[in-house]
This record gives structure tokens, C-alpha cells and sequence, in this order.
């Protein structure tokens, strides 16, 4: 027997330890499609629960769109379901390449290359482009999936205080003996939601001749006038060397994301990425149904600009109300409850009371910051918007919270 | 000349304390375990010492335990000859 009880055992006791530690993941079931309304299973098995989702990257409200599911619909009829291959054999469609230009102008970059998803982009772009002679020097908050990226790169690594620029600037006097350095940054932060200061980071790459990369999955699609990503917002769009972004998020939602930036680059990515090479790439009806996200959001930014008004809403509402929130701009908006168990506690009380939002604390986020994180979007209508404010009000007052400082929260319930 | 556990001390106070983080750290504060430094930016203490005492550490030594206090790493100098 290959599975023997003493090895189920080791498994068995290190599920336990994470019960024990309280930081078991459970899914929650859906049975809708996604979208502001949801229909839920939590625990799986108990009763089903109408909730409004908070806590979806769906920033634009594309996942269930109308003209989306249509696209997808005849992709899937005309180029089928699957590709059967890898992108350079024979897993190459027309509509591949169509999207990978229509990314391309979106961007304002050289070139695109897809990838399963921004994930596998994260994974493999770092090892394909940067040998140990170069240096990578990242923010200390970026995504799990660029850290993991990074320690598959033969290059040195380093990094800086979060968004600390006098820091960065630091690093790179340090490591002007590197054949190539290359700055790494979110956009937008995915815990924090505040944005890069890109103007900044280009600023001091173009002072000591280093190359910028930005994962802007928070951002494509709504940041910046026309929603093409931080680098609008701060006004460098075509200064950015590496963008990677996801199509499982504001654009659409499914599945599969990309390299987008110097046509060099780009091409490096497609002689040696290895989650390219090895493995199938985004399937035919996802493209399809992307190529109509970007459709609809180069006509007009309505949805940007929807996404931007619920925004200001959701953040002045819970502000007022005396809860305490992460300062910034985007859609991404902490509720700050610094105690683990209490974000626990009133995820459970919002989700009693119709509303579904996730309490996170170490080790997604440092330990003493745990939090909600609530997501806007713009298929959240204003009356979603208030009964959502009046649960977090509710739920404020039901652990006496409200108007109270930091000092104060966790004098009550501790770090 | 200053010793290497203050110099180490020193660096981990300025590299890793936010501004207006007042949480002290002295030798043996635990450094990972105690939420000070994560895994990821554990490497700017390795290019740290690496760049500071010209030496190499293999990956098989910097390890998450021997960089978890300032003690800890003092004790891992000491087998590259660093006092």
C-alpha cells in the first residue's frame, strides 16, 4: 500500500494544527452566477442565503455580463472548447493573437504574451528575462505570486519598505554593480488597496538606469481616467517595462492573464516562460468572452466611473459611521479591526445579517492588522451600498467599535 | 570598531521598523517568529551581511531559524570567522 495510516496521520495532524491555529480555509458555495447578488452555502451543506457579495474582484462588474456570456457563447461554438496543446505546438488561435493585440493597445505597451494566468505570468516572466548577473528589488508587500516568482529567478534578490521610496532609491545606489536591476511593484496593493507611486518609481529607474515592473491585477480596467491601469492614473503609461495583469478580475473574471510590455521582453517570455511552454493557455470561449470585456470598456468608462462613485460612497459611508478604514482611492477597502478573532466575529455577523465579506489577519496580513476587506464594484446598486453600510454600522455597534481609535480596539479585544 | 551584534542590530532597526513603529528590538527578539521580518524580506538582511562582512551565505544557512534574532545571526557570522 502506497498510502499507508501512518502517513495519512502526518497530513491528518498538520490539517488539525491549522484548525487549531484558526487559519483552516473553508469555501463558501455559490449557487448563482457572480454578481452583486449571490445566492450562498456557508457552511456547505447548511441553508442557502441570499447575500451581497463584498468581497468579489469582479471591480466592474463584467463576470455575468450579458454581452460577455454572448461572446463567450459563440467563441465556444466557433473555436470550441479546448485547445488540446500548448501555445507554440498546435494551441494557437486566431483569436489568441487578437487578443494578445487588443491587450497590447489597451496597455499602452510593445506587446502581449498570455498566460494561463497572472499567476503563471508572475512565475515565469522573472526566470525567463534575468540571469545572476541582475538584481530584482521588490516592495515588501507585493503578491504572493511575484514572491514566488522571484525565488524561481536565479537573479539577487532584494527589497524595500512598503511604497518607501527614499528606501528603494537606497537599494539601487547598492546594487549599481548589477548588469540589470529591476524595480517590482503591485499597482494596487491587493490588502492595503493604495496605489504605487509610479511616477516616483520611473523617476528613480530612469535615475539609475533600472527597468520598472508592475502587476496591476487590482487595477486593470478601472484605474486611471480610462481604466488602463496605475500607470495612467500616474500618468507613465508607456514607461512601464513589465505589466502583468490578470483576466480574472475586472476583466471579466474567468481565468488566464499576461506579460504585457517591451516587444524584447515579451518575446524572451515566448522562447522561455515555462508555464508558456508547458502548459495549455487560455481556452477559446475565455477569450472570446475577454475580447468583449475589452470591447465594452474602450467604448465608454461608464462602468469605471460607476465603480468610482460607489467607491466614494462606500468609503465616506463607513468613515462616518465611525469605522476605521485604510486611506486611499481605490475600490479595495480595508475595514480595520486589528484583532483576528474579532474579524472573524463580525464576517459572521455581516454574513447573518445578508451581507458576505471575509475577515483576513496573519499571515495574509501582519500580525495586529487583521481586517475585512471589502471589494466594491460596479454591479453593486446604491441600495446594495446602504444595506451593506448599515450592517457594518450594526455590526460596529454590536462590538462597540464605533468612533473608537485603534488604541481603543485593541485595548478591548487585544492584537 | 563597533561589533557585529550591534551593527546587525543597528541595520534591522533601520531596515525593518516602520516610521513610527515603536516596538523595541533588542538582541534576542525574535525576529520571523515575532512578525518583524517575513520570509520574502528576509533576503535584504542576507544581502545585508553578505555585502557588509564579503562573504557568501548558502541557502542551506540562512534559514528562517538563524535569522531569527539578532543573537542567532551573530552565532551564524561566527562560522564565516565574523566577530
Amino acid at each position: 500500500m502506497s498510502y499507508p495510516q501512518d502517513i495519512r496521520n502526518i497530513y491528518g495532524s498538520q490539517l488539525d494544527e491549522l484548525r487549531k491555529q484558526g487559519i483552516f480555509k473553508e469555501e463558501r458555495a455559490i449557487f448563482s452566477q457572480q454578481n452583486a447578488d449571490i445566492k450562498v452555502e456557508f457552511p456547505i451543506g447548511s441553508q442557502q442565503k441570499e447575500e451581497i457579495n463584498m468581497c468579489a474582484n469582479n471591480y466592474l462588474g463584467l463576470s455575468s455580463h450579458p454581452e460577455v456570456i454572448k461572446a463567450a457563447h459563440a467563441g465556444l461554438d466557433s473555436r470550441g472548447y479546448g485547445m488540446s496543446s500548448v501555445r507554440f505546438i498546435c494551441g494557437t488561435q486566431d483569436i489568441h493573437k487578437t487578443l494578445e493585440h487588443r491587450l497590447t493597445e489597451f496597455l499602452g505597451t510593445e506587446d502581449t504574451i498570455l498566460f494561463p494566468s497572472c499567476m503563471d505570468a508572475n512565475a515565469g516572466v522573472f526566470e525567463a528575462v534575468l540571469t545572476d548577473q541582475d538584481v530584482m528589488i521588490a516592495d515588501r508587500l507585493v503578491h504572493a505570486s511575484i514572491v514566488d516568482g522571484m525565488r524561481l529567478c536565479k537573479a539577487h534578490q532584494d527589497t524595500y519598505k512598503h511604497s518607501d521610496m527614499a528606501h528603494l532609491e537606497d537599494k539601487l545606489k547598492l546594487h549599481q554593480d548589477k548588469r540589470v536591476r529591476l524595480i517590482i511593484t503591485d499597482g494596487s496593493f491587493s490588502m492595503d488597496g493604495d496605489l504605487a507611486k509610479l511616477d516616483k518609481i520611473v523617476e528613480l529607474a530612469e535615475k539609475y538606469n533600472s527597468m520598472v515592473f508592475v502587476d496591476d491585477s487590482h487595477a486593470s480596467g478601472f484605474i486611471g481616467k480610462t481604466g488602463r491601469g496605475t500607470h495612467e492614473h500616474c500618468g507613465v503609461v508607456g514607461k512601464i517595462d513589465i505589466i502583468t495583469t490578470t483576466l480574472g478580475k475586472a476583466l471579466g473574471g474567468a481565468s488566464g492573464g499576461c506579460v504585457s510590455g517591451r516587444k524584447e521582453i515579451v518575446e524572451m517570455c515566448r522562447q522561455k516562460a515555462r508555464p508558456y511552454l508547458f502548459s495549455n493557455t487560455v481556452a477559446p470561449v475565455v477569450v472570446s468572452g475577454a475580447l468583449a470585456v475589452l470591447d465594452i470598456i474602450s467604448k465608454t468608462t461608464e462602468r469605471r466611473d460607476k465603480l468610482e462613485r460607489n467607491t466614494t460612497f462606500w468609503r465616506k459611508g463607513l468613515t462616518e459611521a465611525g469605522l476605521i478604514i485604510k486611506e486611499g482611492e481605490t475600490p479595495i477597502v480595508p475595514v480595520m479591526l486589528f484583532n483576528a478573532k474579532l474579524s472573524q466575529d463580525f464576517a459572521k455577523t455581516l454574513y447573518d445579517d445578508g451581507i458576505y465579506a471575509v475577515g483576513f489577519f496573519f499571515p495574509v496580513v501582519p500580525k495586529g492588522q487583521a481586517r475585512i476587506r471589502t471589494q466594491l464594484s460596479a454591479a453593486h446598486e446604491m441600495h446594495h451600498l446602504e444595506k451593506a453600510l448599515a450592517a457594518f454600522t450594526n455590526a460596529g455597534k454590536k462590538f462597540g467599535i464605533l468612533g473608537k481609535t485603534k488604541q481603543e480596539i485593541i485595548d478591548m479585544y487585544g492584537m | 570598531m563597533e561589533n557585529a551584534k550591534d551593527i546587525v542590530l543597528d541595520y534591522v532597526k533601520q531596515e525593518y521598523l516602520e516610521d513610527g513603529d515603536d516596538r523595541e528590538i533588542k538582541y534576542d527578539t525574535a525576529l520571523i517568529t515575532g512578525g518583524f521580518v517575513d520570509s520574502f524580506s528576509m533576503v535584504s538582511l542576507k544581502v545585508f551581511l553578505e555585502t557588509k562582512y564579503n562573504i557568501s551565505i548558502p541557502d542551506d544557512k540562512a534559514t528562517p531559524e538563524a535569522f531569527d534574532s539578532v543573537n542567532n545571526i551573530v552565532e551564524l557570522l561566527k562560522g564565516f570567522g565574523v566577530n
